[in-house]
Parts: C-alpha cells; sequence; structure tokens
C-alpha cells in the first residue's frame, strides 16, 4: 500500500512537471529543434534580451499585471468589508452569488461581453477606438476582483469584531479603526488576493484577446500569434525565466504563511499565559 | 468611503477613454498589424525594419513617428478584430482570398501608387490577380506554394512524384495531413484533378471520399507541430509551405534527410499589405508600404520570412541569391512561367457561407472517425 502510494505520487509529480522540466532543458538548446539537444547555450536567452517587441510585450504584461492587481486588491478589500458588514441575509447571499458570478462566467463570455461593452461605450463618445490599455486593465480588474474577496471575506469572517470596535472606543476614527485594527488582521488574506490577482492577470489569454486594441499587446497573445512559423526557442527561455520567478514567488509567500501562523501561535501563548496570571 | 471608491472608478473609466485619443504633439502614429514571426525584427543580428522605419522617416519627412507593432495569428482572428470596430489599424498584411472578402465588405481603402513609387519593384506577373483585378489596394508582401516534405532515409525514390505519396499504403503511420479543412481538401482536390472553389457539394464529396480513404494511414492532423514531427523523424512524409521546409532542414536530427518537391497541381497564397478603412493616416500608412518594398527592408524581410518575395529588388539581388543559396532560390522560385495564371486557377477563394457550412460539416465528419 505504502509503495502503491510512493509510485502513485511519483507519477502525479512526472506529469505535473515533465513538461516544464523539458521546456527547462530545450531554452539551453543550441539548436532551434525541440527534438534534438545539440549541446548547452545560452544563445536563446542572449536572443530574448535582443528582441525589442517581446520584451515590449513582457512590459505591457508585468505593467498591466501589477496595476490589475493592486487596484484589485484595493477594491476587493474593500468589497469584502462591505459585504461582511451587511446585516441582510438576502442582500448578502445576493451579493455573494454576484461576485462569484465573473468566477464562473467562462473566460470566452467575460471576453467578448466585455469588448462588446468597450466598442458601445466608444461608440457613445464616438472614439475611432474603444479598445486599449484602459479597457484591458478594467476587463482584469473585473476578473480579478472575485479572487480577492474570496480571499478577504473568511478572513474577516474569522476576526473579532470587537476588535474594530474597541479600536473606536479608543478614539480612533473608523478609517483609521480599519487600517490600525482590521488590516492587520486580515493582512493574509490580502497578500493572498494580490497574489492570485497579479498570477491570473499575469496568464490571462482568452479575455485579454478579446479586450487588446491597437499596440498594447500582452505576451500571451504574442506568443499565441506565433503560430504562422514556429514558434522560438527563445520563448522557452523566457517561460523558464517566468517559471522561476513565480516559483520564487511562491516561496515567498509561503514563508510569509508560515511566519504568519508562528507569530500568531506565539501571541495565543502570550495571552493564555496572562489570562494565567490572572487570579 | 463610497464617495472615493465611486469617484476612482469614473476616473479610471474615464481615463480609458481618453488615453485612446490622447494626439501626443507631433509625434505621428503607424499602426501596424501584421502575422507573427512575419517581419525581419532585429534577431539574431537581423535588420530591425520597425526601428529602421523609425530612423528613416525622421531623417527624410523630418517628423516623428511611432510605430504601434501587433501580430495577429489567424485571418480570421484579424478579420473579427477589424469588423468588431474596436480598433484602427493603417496597414494589414492579410491573405488573398481574405483581401477578396475584405474589399467586397468595403474594409479597404484604394491605395495612392503616387505615394508608393516602389510598386515599381513589384514583378508584373502579380498584377490582375483575382483578390485585386484592378491592381487598386494591395501591394504583394510575400507568397508560397505547397510541396510535399519527405524523408529520404525512409521513402522511396521510385515513390516520389505525385500528391499519391500522401495516399501510399506502404508508409501507414508515416503520413502527417494538414488539420485545417481548406489545405485538405485542397490536397485531395489536387490530387483528384478538381477545382478547389466548386461550389459543386458532388465534389466535395468525392474530395472527402479520398480524404477518408487516406485517412488509416495517416499518422496525425497537424498544423506547427509538423515542424517538430519532421525534424525527429517521428513522420516521414507531409505537406507544407516551401519556405518552411527550409526552417525544417535547419533542424533536423542526425539520419534524417528531408526532401522536397512539388506536385504538378497544388496550391500558391500571397500575403499583401493593404490599408483598411478604419485607417487614421493614410499617407503614412503609403509612405510605410513604400518603404517595406526598397530593397534593404525588403531583403530582410524575404531572408527571415523564407518565403517567396515578388518584390525584383530581392529576388534579382546578388547577395539575396547567394544567402539563399542555389537549392533554396530554386525551390522558392520554381520556373513556372506566368504566375497569374497557375494563381488565379489553383489559389483558394473566399467560399460562400452555404459551401464554406457544407465543407465544415464535411471536414467535421471526417475528424470524428
Amino acid at each position: 500500500m505504502k509503495r502503491a502510494s510512493k509510485i502513485y505520487t511519483t507519477l502525479v509529480m512526472i506529469f505535473l512537471f515533465a513538461p516544464i522540466a523539458i521546456l527547462l532543458v530545450f531554452s539551453f538548446n543550441d539548436a532551434k529543434s525541440l527534438s534534438v539537444f545539440s549541446g548547452f547555450s545560452l544563445h536563446w536567452y542572449r536572443e530574448l534580451f535582443r528582441d525589442a517587441e517581446t520584451l515590449k510585450a513582457v512590459r505591457n504584461t508585468l505593467v498591466l499585471a501589477v496595476s490589475a492587481a493592486l487596484i484589485s486588491t484595493a477594491m476587493g478589500t474593500a468589497a469584502a468589508v462591505g459585504i461582511n458588514r451587511l446585516r441582510n441575509k438576502v442582500l448578502r447571499q445576493t451579493m455573494d452569488s454576484v461576485t462569484n458570478i465573473p468566477m464562473i462566467n467562462p473566460d470566452i463570455i467575460t471576453g467578448i461581453s466585455l469588448m462588446l461593452m468597450f466598442v458601445f461605450v466608444g461608440r457613445l463618445f464616438g472614439a475611432a477606438t474603444s479598445l486599449n490599455f484602459g479597457t484591458m486593465l478594467i476587463a482584469h480588474i473585473t476578473f480579478c476582483l472575485p479572487y480577492v474577496i474570496l480571499q478577504v471575506l473568511p478572513k474577516l469572517q474569522q476576526m473579532d469584531k470587537a476588535l474594530p470596535e474597541a479600536a473606536m472606543d479608543l478614539g480612533c476614527t473608523p478609517f483609521r479603526a480599519f487600517l490600525k485594527a482590521v488590516l492587520p488582521e486580515i493582512m493574509p488574506g490580502v497578500i493572498t488576493g494580490l497574489i492570485m490577482a497579479f498570477t491570473l492577470s499575469l496568464d490571462d489569454f482568452v479575455i485579454s484577446y478579446f479586450t487588446s486594441g491597437n499596440g498594447f499587446q500582452t505576451l500571451p497573445i504574442r506568443i499565441y500569434n506565433m503560430t504562422k512559423k514556429t514558434v522560438t526557442p527563445k520563448m522557452y527561455a523566457l517561460a523558464t525565466i517566468i517559471f522561476f520567478v513565480i516559483l520564487t514567488l511562491l516561496l515567498v509567500s509561503n514563508l510569509y504563511d508560515e511566519d504568519e501562523v508562528q507569530r500568531r501561535r506565539a501571541a495565543r501563548q502570550i495571552r493564555k499565559a496572562s489570562k494565567e496570571a490572572k487570579p | 468611503m463610497k464617495k472615493t471608491i465611486a469617484l476612482l472608478v469614473s476616473v479610471l473609466m474615464l481615463a480609458a477613454l481618453l488615453a485612446g485619443c490622447g494626439g501626443e504633439g507631433k509625434t505621428l502614429t503607424l499602426n501596424v498589424y501584421n502575422w507573427g514571426e512575419y517581419i525581419s525584427d532585429g534577431s539574431e543580428d537581423s535588420f530591425n525594419t520597425i526601428r529602421e522605419f523609425e530612423k528613416w522617416y525622421q531623417e527624410t519627412y523630418g517628423q516623428k513617428v511611432k510605430v504601434n507593432y501587433t501580430t495577429f495569428a489567424s485571418n480570421e482572428d484579424m478579420y473579427a478584430k477589424l469588423s468588431s470596430g474596436a480598433v484602427s489599424y493603417d496597414v494589414i498584411f492579410p491573405s488573398d482570398y481574405m483581401i477578396a472578402r475584405m474589399r467586397e465588405n468595403g474594409m479597404l481603402l484604394e491605395l495612392d501608387f503616387n505615394n508608393i513609387p516602389n510598386y515599381a519593384n513589384i514583378d508584373e506577373g502579380f498584377r490582375g490577380l483575382f483578390y485585386d483585378p484592378d491592381n487598386k489596394y494591395t501591394v504583394p508582401y510575400a507568397y508560397g506554394v505547397i510541396g510535399v516534405i519527405y524523408n529520404a532515409a525512409v521513402v522511396d525514390e521510385a515513390d516520389v512524384g505525385g500528391w499519391d505519396l500522401l495516399w501510399n499504403e506502404k508508409y501507414k503511420g508515416e503520413i502527417l495531413q494538414i488539420n485545417n479543412s481548406r489545405d485538405a481538401f485542397g490536397i485531395a482536390q489536387y490530387k483528384l484533378g478538381l477545382d478547389v472553389n466548386s461550389t459543386d457539394r458532388a465534389e466535395w464529396d468525392l474530395a472527402l471520399a479520398e480524404l477518408k480513404k487516406q485517412a488509416p494511414l495517416v499518422k496525425s492532423y497537424v498544423m506547427d507541430e509538423i515542424y517538430n514531427m519532421m525534424e525527429s523523424g517521428e513522420a516521414a512524409i507531409g505537406a507544407y509551405y516551401a519556405g518552411d521546409y527550409f526552417t525544417m532542414i535547419d533542424a533536423q536530427a542526425e539520419g534524417i534527410d528531408l526532401q522536397f518537391y512539388y506536385p504538378e497541381r497544388t496550391n500558391y497564397f500571397i500575403d499583401a499589405m493593404c490599408v483598411p478603412s478604419c485607417c487614421q493616416n493614410k499617407e503614412l500608412a503609403e509612405r510605410f508600404i513604400n518603404y517595406m518594398l526598397s530593397p534593404e527592408p525588403a531583403i530582410a524581410n524575404a531572408e527571415i520570412i523564407y518565403y517567396a518575395c515578388p518584390n525584383k529588388a530581392v529576388f534579382t539581388n546578388e547577395d539575396y541569391i547567394d544567402e539563399m543559396g542555389e537549392e533554396a532560390m530554386e525551390i522558392l522560385y520554381p520556373e513556372i512561367g506566368d504566375f497569374s495564371a497557375l494563381y488565379n486557377e489553383y489559389a483558394y477563394r473566399n467560399l460562400d457561407e452555404e459551401t464554406l457550412d457544407y465543407v465544415n460539416s464535411l471536414w467535421e465528419s471526417l475528424k470524428i472517425n
């Protein structure tokens, strides 16, 4: 039984990581082929850093992902605080469902409907082009938002409700109480939401594809469009770099979580100790 | 708090709208929409067409120009983007049948050839083609011919010659067929001597029967996976564009000997530069097209794309001929006599919707079995 489970785990790992491993290996290939490894070289990495259009696409993707993540985290956290305060059960459930719709909606529907809306609004204002960086940003915020809310809301529910009240009793304005008492409590959720929003925005293809306009193209779209000719190995090099960046981010966020757990455990022990000390 | 958020959202929406119409002083903007990997972009120390154009334009006309260069993956993708009315491009590079469709829909502008003096470099064989019979809308950029690529280490020389090789039972499991209805049916139609633009359903049924006969021999239906499968020897026979054959040779594994030939009847395609009706600066677009026809960028592009070039300044240029090599020149520019006659007979045209639907249903019936 134990052996079977080991084999099973190994198999799962192979299927998960073999494609990435192959990509990684062939990004160091001397030749252009994906089937013949003819020697180690950094040739494709060098080519990658010379390819101005691809680097521009990377920059576009990063600018878009960072701004979408920051804005949707701010908006999502605010929305979660609002939803958490709702006392009306029906209203609250409706809000929950409404925020979940963009998440369960197929990307293609979100993409097409957003595009139609942008075109419609653009026509109203008589603009020659209605799709640009701004519309893409709105689209990305739209699909990132529910994930942020989903991360922050449980943290708010776990939080001791007396906390902000206590802060206000001690003279804080509601906004200050939120910053000083609530935000630190829900920070792990906010950070996870931020990272999720960032990665979702980074690898989105379908919605970006429909909402991209002239002159602003993200990396996934650029790679997709390489199919007239064959995709060059510099894309493997780029994918390898992105993989390691994401891996690092993931490790950092895990470390942060680990830290958080230990900090809480320590805090609980102190609280317990102080309670016991009191008669 | 509520007010702040509402304000933030409205500012964002406004910014998004305004960002599109921001005219930044004197810098001109040119929006170019081309196939991916279809221009010399400075990689591998090549000529960076876009940067050089910007430099050239400023030197020649004394005005700064910024090129927004974006790419598309298929004619249909490009058509969908343009017809949505959400974007505006100044120069596009569609293929022949799509040009015909866009011209019929009034989506192209007539070019002012006074701004494109280099048009004289285009070979006379590329005038009066079906998609632009009066030479008003297009300037050809690249063209190609489909041929058969085979691995001479596996395939007998005696079996080589026509489309029959793709139906040869001896090579069961070694054959690749193109995974798109038009090309796959086209190959069957060329083999049978049928018209690829037929509106007669019976003729399409005949082609389908031929494809069904081939199906058990086919290893897989592929698009650009063909590169890896041919290079590694996973498959030995496939049909693809002549220019792409050279890409495969460059990467073939040891013991693989890829060869190429043209069957008698085969497909020709042309990609051409056009100015769509959503263009914002037609004169600038025409100057860009003119620049693309001048020797330096034209040669650089032809060398990168590896398709044939209809520009006399390219295919008669000594350096270009040297760089490509004798074999490539023979394959890319076969002596076929009157190009326009062959092209007008064998190129794919835009099918009417009814036929297109019928073909797609036949294609699905082939793929499901």
